[in-house]
C-alpha cells in the first residue's frame, strides 16, 4: 500500500516559482497559460498498511505548514 | 549573560555566533548541540543560521523537531530570551513560538548584501538599545526570507507592536523597491506576543565588528543585555 500526500501552496501565498513556470510556458507558445502553482507530492511506502488517522496528522504537521500550504492525502491499493 | 548557540546539523553561524556574543563585555557564549536536552545555566538561547538538514522538506521544518527544540519551547513558555537568526527565524515559525512562514524570495534568487532595517519599535528586549526609526545596516543572506501571514495575523502583528524591523531605504522608507524578498509589508523581523521570542532575517552577527563594515548588529545583542523591565 502507499500514500500519495500533495502538498499545495495556498492560494494567497506568493508562489515565484510557479510565476516564473508560467512565463517560460508562455515563451514556449502556450500564450493563455492561466496562473501555475508549483507544490510536491510526496509518496510514502506503506508495507505494515495505513494508519490514516496518524497519516493525516503526519501530512498536517511535518510534511506540509498549515501557514502556507494544504495538503491532500490519497492512499492507493 | 550566558547564551547557548544551538548547533543542528547544517548550521553554518553558529561559530559567527559565539564569536561576535564573546566579544560584548557581559555576555558569553556556548554552543548547545541539538540533541541536548539542557538549557540548565543558560540566560538565552540563540537559534542561528545556516541550512538545517539541508532545508530539506520545508526551511527549519526537520530542525523543528530535534530533541533540543522542546527545551527551547519550555524556556520560552518560562520567559526566557529566544532570538532566531535567518535560519532560526525559520525554525522559530515552524515551531509556532512564531506567527506566519518564510517562503521562497519574490525574485527567485539566494540575497546576500547588507541592508537597511528601520527599527519600528525600541520598547522590546531586543531593541531597547537603539531608537524608534533609527536606521540599521545589517547584512541579509536568504533564499527563502519572504515573510508571509495572513491578514488577520499581520493585524494583530501591527496593533501589538511585534513587528521590530522592516526593511527600507536609506531616508528610512519602508518602500518596495527596499523590500529585497518579497515580504509582506516589508517585515524583516517579529517578536512574540509576550515578548521574549524575536526572529529576523538579516544576519546581526555578522554586524558587529567595524572590519565586517558595520556594527549596527550589536544594538540587538545589546538590547538583550540590557535589563528590560517592559
Amino acid at each position: 500500500m502507499k500514500a500519495l500526500v500533495t502538498v499545495m501552496p495556498k492560494p494567497s501565498v506568493l508562489d515565484p516559482q510557479g510565476a516564473a513556470a508560467a512565463e517560460a510556458m508562455r515563451h514556449h507558445g502556450m500564450e493563455k497559460v492561466g496562473r501555475v502553482r508549483i507544490g510536491k507530492v510526496i509518496e510514502i511506502e506503506l508495507p505494515g498498511g495505513a494508519d490514516e488517522k496518524l497519516l493525516h496528522e503526519i501530512s498536517r504537521d511535518l510534511l506540509s505548514n498549515p501557514v502556507i500550504e494544504d495538503y491532500e492525502l490519497k492512499l492507493l491499493k | 549573560m550566558k547564551f547557548a548557540v544551538l548547533r543542528f546539523p547544517g548550521s553554518n553561524c553558529d561559530q559567527d555566533c559565539i564569536h561576535a556574543l564573546n566579544a560584548i563585555p557581559g555576555a558569553s557564549a556556548d554552543y548547545v548541540w541539538h540533541k541536548d536536552t539542557s538549557l540548565a545555566g543558560f540566560d538565552a538561547v540563540v537559534v542561528p543560521g545556516g541550512f538545517s538538514y539541508g532545508d530539506y522538506l520545508r526551511c527549519g521544518a526537520i530542525a523543528r523537531f530535534s530533541p533540543v527544540m522542546k527545551s527551547v519551547r519550555e524556556f520560552a513558555n518560562a520567559g526566557g530570551p529566544v532570538i532566531g537568526i535567518c535560519n532560526g527565524f525559520q525554525i522559530l515559525c515552524e515551531s509556532g513560538l512564531l506567527p506566519g512562514a518564510l517562503v521562497r524570495n519574490r525574485g527567485l534568487h539566494f540575497v546576500c548584501e547588507h541592508v537597511n532595517l528601520r527599527v519600528e519599535q525600541h520598547d522590546s528586549r531586543f531593541t531597547n538599545a537603539a531608537w524608534t526609526g533609527q536606521i540599521l545596516n545589517i547584512p541579509i543572506a536568504h533564499g527563502e526570507g519572504c515573510y508571509f501571514a495572513d491578514d488577520e495575523t499581520l493585524e494583530r502583528l501591527r496593533i501589538n507592536g511585534q513587528v521590530l524591523l522592516r526593511y527600507c531605504d536609506g531616508q528610512g522608507r519602508a518602500a518596495d523597491e527596499a523590500n529585497p524578498n518579497g515580504s509582506r509589508e516589508n517585515i524583516a523581523g517579529i517578536r512574540n506576543e509576550a515578548g521574549n521570542v524575536f526572529g529576523l532575517m538579516p544576519h546581526p552577527e555578522r554586524a558587529c565588528d567595524p572590519l565586517l563594515g558595520s556594527t549596527d548588529g550589536l544594538h540587538i545583542f545589546k538590547s538583550i543585555l540590557n535589563k528590560y523591565e517592559g
